[in-house]
């Protein structure tokens, strides 16, 4: 099939640093494969703007097979753009119109500081994980294969989904809140299902929640925003899971 | 532990809000119970059934209880969401150029607390004129029967026998020795006459504790009154239309708000299975709905009958 090209105009999220104010620009594309991905249609444009000795856009990417978690983007008022169960570098540019206007924003969260133009600091994410997100593992040369601790296939296969999170951080930028309870959540059960993490299970639930709201996220309404959102269609289960875990952990925590 | 904190932590402030929300969810049958019997049950046997109904509300212990947690449910889950509220604004100091929400989530579940909001200043309204004229104020009148006695008198034209009507007003009491002496109904100026009530009708709870030869409250007029229907003489509310074009318009906002409520309290809880997601989900449509539907036809029922 002989690919399309279409023209599209572009409104987007220009920031020089962290501590510059930032604005919406408008910028005209022609020629875009209707082909290409989201990504490469930014591609091209940089090298429009290189070209006329302009500073191309800053966003994020890196594997672009949807499974590092490092691309982002608010594209038309979504996470990830109109698709489902995408990233940003699986949207293909078929999804719009000849002429169409696309708006391209970084997150938006208190937690997630703008660095520059579409890239934006997820580090408290990485926090939230160093507070709880691992299980203790014997490593003296005597460590027991994982495969010999039975593991009932439902609890497996819920773990296996909750692990499923890249934690790209759409859940915080799609939720009204910014809440960050959907990539908390996962975390907390990937680990919670299986019998490995039942050591740290208590003191695990607890840190995360308390690193999460010392991060500056907001608190969850259950709007479900965010499993919508979400690229791997984390479910909100994972959410009333950790709520779970924490009461438990709440009222019997040593 | 670390630190977690029963009111401070995120998950701790949910389960606050769906503990209060799911109590203040049972209230809100025992309240529609209590109002059906305004337009259920018509006449003196409609309004004496109300008060006295009122009467039990304000004088059993277990319903002092309750009346006092749905207090401290009130405000603990207005004063933790409107924090929360605050909270959750300040996460996301800058907004999107650009966002579409409604790809993603149902309106109701995006406004709680605007809802949550317009519905409280609904209940202080609706607690002035209510229930701060009853417990506080004490401006309800007495609850006073009308008696028609025929009595026979002598014509003394024709010298005949007639048989003349004569009325005779009471006040409803209830049982006791202390009678007060006499009573002057405060519309007419009138002084009118006090009548015992007979033991065993007058209470649905016989155990409550009473006070002797207290006069019932006449709650069920003020409430006609309130929504346009004039009754025992009383003046009607000039702005009745306004109170029910209002309450049913605060019913509506009820409705949104309980569309979300009442299933995301159970995920706040951490209930959330697929055996039962579906039962609970489909209860709350059809309770938010319901519920709220039978308030509002109940000031529309008494202002069109007036």
């Amino acid at each position: 099939m002989a690919s399309k090209t279409i023209n599209i105009n572009l409104k987007i999220w220009r920031q020089k640093n962290a501590n510059s104010k930032g604005s919406m620009e408008t910028y005209k594309l022609d020629n875009v494969s209707t082909d290409s991905s989201f990504l490469e249609m930014l591609d091209q444009l940089n090298e429009q703007l290189v070209n006329e000795r302009q500073e191309p856009i800053a966003f994020d990417h890196d594997c672009r097979e949807g499974i590092c978690g490092m691309c982002s983007l608010y594209i038309n008022g979504e996470a990830h753009g109109p698709d489902r169960a995408i990233t940003t570098c699986q949207l293909h540019m078929r999804k719009f119109k000849d002429g169409e206007t696309i708006y391209v924003e970084p997150w938006r969260a208190k937690a997630f500081p703008v660095i520059k133009d579409l890239v934006v600091d997820r580090s408290a994410f990485d926090r939230i994980q160093q507070a709880g997100g691992f299980v203790s593992v014997n490593t003296s040369g005597r460590t027991m294969d994982a495969n010999a601790i039975p593991i009932g296939k439902a609890e497996a296969d819920k773990a296996f989904e909750a692990a499923t999170c890249i934690g790209c951080g759409a859940c915080v930028a799609s939720c009204v809140n910014a809440s960050a309870m959907l990539f908390v959540s996962a975390k907390v059960s990937q680990l919670a299902l299986l019998p490995q993490g039942q050591v740290e299970a208590h003191q695990r639930v607890l840190n995360m929640v308390k690193q999460m709201d010392e991060e500056g996220f907001g608190n969850c309404t259950n709007t479900g925003a965010c499993a919508v959102e979400c690229p791997k269609e984390i479910s909100l289960e994972n959410i009333a899971r950790m709520n779970r875990e924490y009461f438990r952990a709440m009222v019997t925590a040593e | 532990m670390s630190k977690s904190g029963i009111f401070t932590s995120s998950l701790a402030k949910k389960y606050w809000m769906a503990l209060t929300g799911l109590f203040l969810i049972t209230f809100l049958v025992g309240h529609l119970l209590g109002n059906l019997q305004l337009i259920t049950k018509t006449g003196e046997e409609g309004r004496r059934a109300f008060n006295e109904y009122a009467y039990f509300m304000g004088h059993n212990i277990f319903i002092k209880i309750l009346a006092y947690l749905t207090y401290f449910s009130i405000l603990a889950h207005a004063i933790i969401g409107l924090y929360l509220a605050v909270q959750n604004k300040k996460a996301r100091p800058k907004n999107y150029a650009y966002n579409k929400p409604s790809a993603n989530s149902s309106t109701a579940s995006r406004n709680m607390a605007i809802l949550g909001t317009l519905i409280l200043i609904f209940i202080c309204t609706h607690m002035a004129n209510f229930w701060y004229k009853q417990k506080v104020a004490e401006t309800v009148p007495l609850h006073i029967l009308h008696k028609e006695i025929t009595e026979q008198q002598q014509n003394p034209m024709t010298g005949q026998l007639m048989e003349q009507k004569i009325g005779i007003n009471y006040v409803l009491t209830t049982k006791g020795d202390y009678m007060p002496k006499s009573y002057t109904d405060p519309n007419t100026g009138k002084d009118v006459e006090l009548m015992d009530v007979k033991e065993g009708t007058h209470l649905y709870d016989k155990k409550a504790e009473l006070q002797v030869g207290e006069g019932y409250r006449d709650l069920h007029t003020v409430v006609m009154n309130f929504f346009g229907q004039s009754q025992q003489g009383q003046p009607t509310n000039d702005l009745a239309l306004w109170a029910v074009i209002l309450y049913v318009i605060s019913m509506f906002v009820l409705m949104f708000h309980l569309w979300h409520g009442f299933a995301s309290s159970f995920q706040s809880l951490g209930l959330n299975h697929i055996r039962y997601n579906g039962f609970i989900n489909i209860l709350g449509k059809i309770f938010s709905i319901v519920v709220p539907l039978l308030f509002a036809i109940i000031p529309v029922m008494i202002y069109l009958n007036r």
